[in-house]
Protein backbone atom coordinates (compact mmCIF):
# COMPACT_ATOMS: atom_id res chain seq x y z
CA UNK A 1 0.00 0.00 0.00
CA UNK A 2 2.65 2.53 1.09
CA UNK A 3 4.81 1.30 -1.77
CA UNK A 4 1.95 2.03 -4.22
CA UNK A 5 1.41 5.52 -2.81
CA UNK A 6 5.11 6.38 -2.89
CA UNK A 7 5.76 5.19 -6.40
CA UNK A 8 2.42 5.60 -8.12
CA UNK A 9 1.16 6.57 -10.56
CA UNK A 10 -2.04 7.47 -8.75
CA UNK A 11 -5.52 7.13 -10.23
CA UNK A 12 -7.63 10.28 -10.50
CA UNK A 13 -9.61 9.43 -7.37
CA UNK A 14 -6.47 9.71 -5.21
CA UNK A 15 -5.10 12.76 -6.98
CA UNK A 16 -8.21 14.99 -7.05
CA UNK A 17 -9.05 14.62 -3.35
CA UNK A 18 -5.36 15.07 -2.45
CA UNK A 19 -5.38 18.39 -4.34
CA UNK A 20 -8.50 19.43 -2.39
CA UNK A 21 -6.59 18.71 0.84
CA UNK A 22 -3.84 21.06 -0.34
CA UNK A 23 -6.56 23.64 -1.04
CA UNK A 24 -7.94 23.25 2.48
CA UNK A 25 -4.50 23.19 4.14
CA UNK A 26 -3.60 26.53 2.52
CA UNK A 27 -6.71 28.16 4.01
CA UNK A 28 -5.85 26.64 7.38
CA UNK A 29 -2.46 28.36 7.35
CA UNK A 30 -4.06 31.67 6.36
CA UNK A 31 -3.31 31.59 2.63
CA UNK A 32 -5.23 30.53 -0.44
CA UNK A 33 -4.75 28.17 -3.33
CA UNK A 34 -3.22 29.73 -6.43
CA UNK A 35 0.12 29.43 -8.15
CA UNK A 36 0.34 32.11 -10.83
CA UNK A 37 0.61 34.86 -8.20
CA UNK A 38 4.24 33.73 -8.00
CA UNK A 39 4.83 35.38 -11.39
CA UNK A 40 3.51 38.74 -10.22
CA UNK A 41 5.49 38.55 -6.98
CA UNK A 42 8.73 37.68 -8.79
CA UNK A 43 8.30 40.52 -11.31
CA UNK A 44 7.73 42.92 -8.42
CA UNK A 45 10.76 41.58 -6.58
CA UNK A 46 12.90 42.16 -9.68
CA UNK A 47 11.86 45.81 -9.71
CA UNK A 48 8.95 45.82 -12.18
CA UNK A 49 7.08 48.18 -9.82
CA UNK A 50 9.23 51.00 -11.19
CA UNK A 51 7.65 50.78 -14.64
CA UNK A 52 4.14 49.51 -13.89
CA UNK A 53 1.91 50.13 -10.89
CA UNK A 54 0.52 46.61 -11.33
CA UNK A 55 3.76 45.42 -9.75
CA UNK A 56 4.00 48.28 -7.29
CA UNK A 57 3.18 46.55 -4.01
CA UNK A 58 5.15 45.21 -1.10
CA UNK A 59 6.31 41.87 -2.49
CA UNK A 60 7.63 40.90 0.95
CA UNK A 61 3.99 40.31 1.97
CA UNK A 62 3.65 37.78 -0.85
CA UNK A 63 6.94 35.97 -0.39
CA UNK A 64 4.95 32.96 0.85
CA UNK A 65 3.96 32.04 -2.68
CA UNK A 66 7.61 31.83 -3.71
CA UNK A 67 8.24 29.51 -0.76
CA UNK A 68 5.29 27.45 -1.98
CA UNK A 69 6.86 27.35 -5.49
CA UNK A 70 10.18 26.15 -4.02
CA UNK A 71 8.15 23.42 -2.30
CA UNK A 72 6.71 22.43 -5.68
CA UNK A 73 10.21 21.99 -7.11
CA UNK A 74 11.27 19.88 -4.11
CA UNK A 75 8.03 17.85 -4.26
CA UNK A 76 8.69 17.25 -7.94
CA UNK A 77 12.15 15.96 -7.06
CA UNK A 78 10.73 13.71 -4.35
CA UNK A 79 8.00 12.32 -6.64
CA UNK A 80 10.00 12.19 -9.85
CA UNK A 81 13.57 11.35 -8.82
CA UNK A 82 13.53 9.87 -5.29
CA UNK A 83 10.36 7.81 -5.80
CA UNK A 84 9.79 7.86 -9.57
CA UNK A 85 6.47 6.61 -10.96
CA UNK A 86 6.89 2.96 -11.78
CA UNK A 87 5.08 2.80 -15.10
CA UNK A 88 4.82 5.26 -17.98
CA UNK A 89 1.66 7.35 -18.49
CA UNK A 90 -1.23 5.04 -19.35
CA UNK A 91 -2.67 7.02 -22.23
CA UNK A 92 -5.78 6.08 -24.19
CA UNK A 93 -5.31 4.14 -27.43
CA UNK A 94 -6.62 7.01 -29.57
CA UNK A 95 -4.18 9.49 -27.96
CA UNK A 96 -1.31 7.09 -28.57
CA UNK A 97 -2.16 6.65 -32.23
CA UNK A 98 -2.38 10.42 -32.64
CA UNK A 99 1.02 10.89 -30.94
CA UNK A 100 2.57 8.24 -33.16
CA UNK A 101 1.17 10.04 -36.18
CA UNK A 102 2.90 13.23 -35.02
CA UNK A 103 6.19 11.41 -34.45
CA UNK A 104 6.10 11.85 -30.67
CA UNK A 105 7.12 8.47 -29.28
CA UNK A 106 8.73 9.39 -25.95
CA UNK A 107 5.44 8.77 -24.08
CA UNK A 108 6.69 5.23 -23.42
CA UNK A 109 9.51 6.60 -21.26
CA UNK A 110 8.89 10.08 -19.94
CA UNK A 111 6.12 12.41 -18.74
CA UNK A 112 6.86 15.03 -21.39
CA UNK A 113 7.82 14.71 -25.07
CA UNK A 114 11.59 15.03 -25.05
CA UNK A 115 11.37 15.68 -28.81
CA UNK A 116 10.00 19.14 -27.90
CA UNK A 117 11.26 19.80 -24.39
CA UNK A 118 15.03 19.48 -24.16
CA UNK A 119 18.03 21.80 -24.43
CA UNK A 120 18.65 20.57 -27.99
CA UNK A 121 15.02 21.25 -28.95
CA UNK A 122 15.08 24.72 -27.38
CA UNK A 123 17.20 26.04 -30.22
CA UNK A 124 14.89 24.79 -32.95
CA UNK A 125 11.72 26.48 -34.21
CA UNK A 126 9.57 23.78 -32.60
CA UNK A 127 11.23 24.05 -29.22
CA UNK A 128 11.02 27.83 -29.38
CA UNK A 129 7.28 27.70 -30.00
CA UNK A 130 6.48 25.04 -27.41
CA UNK A 131 8.78 26.29 -24.64
CA UNK A 132 9.25 30.03 -25.12
CA UNK A 133 6.01 31.11 -26.82
CA UNK A 134 4.00 28.63 -24.71
CA UNK A 135 5.55 29.89 -21.49
CA UNK A 136 4.89 33.50 -22.48
CA UNK A 137 1.18 32.82 -23.07
CA UNK A 138 0.89 30.99 -19.76
CA UNK A 139 2.26 34.00 -17.87
CA UNK A 140 0.46 36.65 -19.88
CA UNK A 141 -2.85 34.75 -19.86
CA UNK A 142 -2.72 33.81 -16.19
CA UNK A 143 -2.27 37.43 -15.15
CA UNK A 144 -4.77 38.76 -17.68
CA UNK A 145 -7.39 36.24 -16.47
CA UNK A 146 -6.35 36.86 -12.85
CA UNK A 147 -5.69 33.19 -12.18
CA UNK A 148 -4.58 29.88 -13.61
CA UNK A 149 -5.84 26.33 -13.19
CA UNK A 150 -5.52 26.36 -9.40
CA UNK A 151 -7.11 29.80 -9.00
CA UNK A 152 -9.97 29.41 -11.48
CA UNK A 153 -10.56 25.75 -12.41
CA UNK A 154 -10.32 24.63 -8.78
CA UNK A 155 -10.73 27.49 -6.26
CA UNK A 156 -13.08 29.57 -8.40
CA UNK A 157 -15.33 26.73 -9.52
CA UNK A 158 -15.45 25.38 -5.94
CA UNK A 159 -16.75 28.79 -4.89
CA UNK A 160 -19.31 28.77 -7.76
CA UNK A 161 -17.76 31.84 -9.37
CA UNK A 162 -19.23 32.70 -12.76
CA UNK A 163 -16.00 34.53 -13.68
CA UNK A 164 -14.04 31.33 -13.16
CA UNK A 165 -16.41 29.37 -15.35
CA UNK A 166 -15.81 31.95 -18.08
CA UNK A 167 -12.06 31.63 -17.56
CA UNK A 168 -12.22 27.83 -17.79
CA UNK A 169 -14.22 28.09 -21.03
CA UNK A 170 -11.43 30.37 -22.27
CA UNK A 171 -8.79 27.82 -21.20
CA UNK A 172 -10.54 25.19 -23.30
CA UNK A 173 -10.99 27.43 -26.34
CA UNK A 174 -7.26 28.21 -26.31
CA UNK A 175 -6.26 24.66 -25.47
CA UNK A 176 -8.35 23.11 -28.23
CA UNK A 177 -7.08 25.57 -30.85
CA UNK A 178 -3.53 24.52 -30.02
CA UNK A 179 -4.26 20.80 -29.71
CA UNK A 180 -6.32 20.42 -32.88
CA UNK A 181 -4.68 22.98 -35.17
CA UNK A 182 -1.37 24.37 -33.94
CA UNK A 183 0.31 21.15 -32.74
CA UNK A 184 -0.38 19.12 -35.93
CA UNK A 185 0.62 22.13 -38.04
CA UNK A 186 3.95 22.75 -36.29
CA UNK A 187 4.88 19.07 -36.08
CA UNK A 188 4.36 18.50 -39.78
CA UNK A 189 6.35 21.58 -40.89
CA UNK B 1 8.11 28.97 10.87
CA UNK B 2 5.15 30.20 8.83
CA UNK B 3 7.19 29.72 5.69
CA UNK B 4 8.08 26.20 6.75
CA UNK B 5 4.41 25.20 6.75
CA UNK B 6 4.02 26.59 3.24
CA UNK B 7 7.15 24.80 2.11
CA UNK B 8 5.73 21.50 3.37
CA UNK B 9 2.34 22.07 1.69
CA UNK B 10 4.21 22.98 -1.51
CA UNK B 11 6.27 19.77 -1.34
CA UNK B 12 3.07 17.77 -0.88
CA UNK B 13 1.46 19.51 -3.86
CA UNK B 14 4.47 18.87 -6.10
CA UNK B 15 4.48 15.22 -5.09
CA UNK B 16 0.72 14.90 -5.77
CA UNK B 17 1.01 16.57 -9.19
CA UNK B 18 3.76 14.13 -10.12
CA UNK B 19 2.02 10.97 -8.85
CA UNK B 20 -1.22 11.97 -10.59
CA UNK B 21 0.64 12.67 -13.87
CA UNK B 22 -0.82 16.19 -13.92
CA UNK B 23 2.64 17.39 -14.97
CA UNK B 24 2.54 15.25 -18.10
CA UNK B 25 2.30 17.10 -21.43
CA UNK B 26 0.74 13.90 -22.81
CA UNK B 27 -2.06 14.00 -20.23
CA UNK B 28 -2.90 17.60 -21.11
CA UNK B 29 -2.87 16.76 -24.82
CA UNK B 30 -5.20 13.84 -24.10
CA UNK B 31 -7.46 16.07 -21.98
CA UNK B 32 -7.91 18.68 -24.72
CA UNK B 33 -8.78 15.84 -27.10
CA UNK B 34 -11.35 14.49 -24.62
CA UNK B 35 -9.88 11.01 -24.89
CA UNK B 36 -9.57 10.10 -21.22
CA UNK B 37 -11.45 10.75 -18.00
CA UNK B 38 -8.22 11.04 -15.99
CA UNK B 39 -7.78 14.85 -15.89
CA UNK B 40 -11.53 15.48 -15.67
CA UNK B 41 -11.75 13.08 -12.75
CA UNK B 42 -8.90 14.90 -11.01
CA UNK B 43 -10.22 18.42 -11.53
CA UNK B 44 -13.86 17.39 -10.95
CA UNK B 45 -13.22 15.55 -7.68
CA UNK B 46 -10.90 18.33 -6.47
CA UNK B 47 -13.64 20.92 -7.17
CA UNK B 48 -16.39 18.91 -5.45
CA UNK B 49 -14.33 18.26 -2.34
CA UNK B 50 -13.07 21.87 -2.24
CA UNK B 51 -16.69 23.02 -2.50
CA UNK B 52 -17.47 20.90 0.57
CA UNK B 53 -14.47 22.36 2.42
CA UNK B 54 -15.73 25.84 1.50
CA UNK B 55 -19.15 25.10 2.97
CA UNK B 56 -17.51 23.74 6.10
CA UNK B 57 -15.29 26.82 6.48
CA UNK B 58 -18.15 29.25 5.88
CA UNK B 59 -20.80 27.55 8.01
CA UNK B 60 -18.58 26.94 11.00
CA UNK B 61 -16.96 30.39 10.59
CA UNK B 62 -13.70 28.50 10.81
CA UNK B 63 -10.50 30.25 11.86
CA UNK B 64 -7.02 29.50 10.57
CA UNK B 65 -4.37 28.06 12.87
CA UNK B 66 -3.25 31.56 13.86
CA UNK B 67 -6.81 32.33 15.00
CA UNK B 68 -7.67 34.68 12.12
CA UNK B 69 -11.05 34.29 10.38
CA UNK B 70 -10.80 32.47 7.04
CA UNK B 71 -11.88 34.69 4.20
CA UNK B 72 -12.75 33.09 0.84
CA UNK B 73 -12.17 35.73 -1.85
CA UNK B 74 -14.43 36.39 -4.81
CA UNK B 75 -13.50 37.61 -8.28
CA UNK B 76 -14.83 40.81 -9.81
CA UNK B 77 -17.82 40.34 -12.04
CA UNK B 78 -16.66 41.37 -15.55
CA UNK B 79 -16.29 38.69 -18.19
CA UNK B 80 -13.93 40.08 -20.85
CA UNK B 81 -10.69 39.67 -18.99
CA UNK B 82 -11.58 36.12 -17.95
CA UNK B 83 -12.50 35.02 -21.44
CA UNK B 84 -9.68 36.72 -23.35
CA UNK B 85 -7.07 36.08 -20.66
CA UNK B 86 -8.35 32.53 -20.36
CA UNK B 87 -7.89 31.91 -24.10
CA UNK B 88 -4.29 33.14 -23.95
CA UNK B 89 -3.69 30.94 -20.94
CA UNK B 90 -5.24 27.93 -22.70
CA UNK B 91 -2.96 28.44 -25.73
CA UNK B 92 0.04 28.39 -23.41
CA UNK B 93 -1.22 25.50 -21.31
CA UNK B 94 -1.65 23.26 -24.34
CA UNK B 95 1.72 24.25 -25.85
CA UNK B 96 3.85 23.79 -22.73
CA UNK B 97 1.56 21.04 -21.41
CA UNK B 98 1.89 22.69 -18.03
CA UNK B 99 0.18 25.38 -16.04
CA UNK B 100 2.30 27.25 -13.46
CA UNK B 101 2.15 24.59 -10.67
CA UNK B 102 3.28 21.75 -12.93
CA UNK B 103 6.00 23.98 -14.45
CA UNK B 104 7.77 24.34 -11.10
CA UNK B 105 7.17 20.66 -10.38
CA UNK B 106 8.65 19.57 -13.71
CA UNK B 107 11.90 21.36 -12.90
CA UNK B 108 12.17 19.20 -9.77
CA UNK B 109 11.41 16.14 -11.90
CA UNK B 110 14.59 16.86 -13.80
CA UNK B 111 13.11 18.67 -16.82
CA UNK B 112 15.42 21.62 -16.19
CA UNK B 113 14.73 23.16 -19.61
CA UNK B 114 11.32 24.18 -18.23
CA UNK B 115 13.21 26.94 -16.38
CA UNK B 116 13.16 28.68 -19.77
CA UNK B 117 9.35 28.36 -19.90
CA UNK B 118 9.12 29.89 -16.41
CA UNK B 119 11.34 32.82 -17.45
CA UNK B 120 9.10 33.25 -20.49
CA UNK B 121 6.03 33.17 -18.24
CA UNK B 122 7.60 35.89 -16.07
CA UNK B 123 8.11 37.94 -19.20
CA UNK B 124 4.46 37.33 -20.16
CA UNK B 125 3.29 38.48 -16.73
CA UNK B 126 5.55 41.54 -17.04
CA UNK B 127 4.10 42.44 -20.47
CA UNK B 128 0.60 42.11 -19.00
CA UNK B 129 1.56 44.54 -16.23
CA UNK B 130 2.90 47.02 -18.80
CA UNK B 131 -0.09 46.84 -21.13
CA UNK B 132 -2.85 46.28 -18.55
CA UNK B 133 -4.46 49.70 -18.96
CA UNK B 134 -4.77 49.32 -22.72
CA UNK B 135 -6.30 45.85 -22.64
CA UNK B 136 -10.06 45.23 -22.50
CA UNK B 137 -11.18 44.00 -19.10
Amino acid sequence: MIQDLLYGPWPWYYTGPAIALVYFALYLVGRRFGVSGTLKTTCSMLGAGKVSEYFNFNWRDEIWNLVFAVGLVLGGYLGGITFPNEVPVDLSASTISSLEGLGLTSYTETMIPTELFSWEALFTLKGLIFIVVGGFFVGFGARYADGCTSGHAISGLANLEFSSLVAVVGFFIGGMIVTYFVVPFILTL
Amino acid sequence: MKNLRLLIIGIAFGFILTKGEVISWFRIYEMFRFESFHMYGIIGSAVILSFIFNQLMKRTKMKDIDGKPINIPTFYSGTKRYLIGGIFFGLGWALTGACPGPMYTLIGNGAVVIVVAVISALLGAFVYGLTQKKLPH
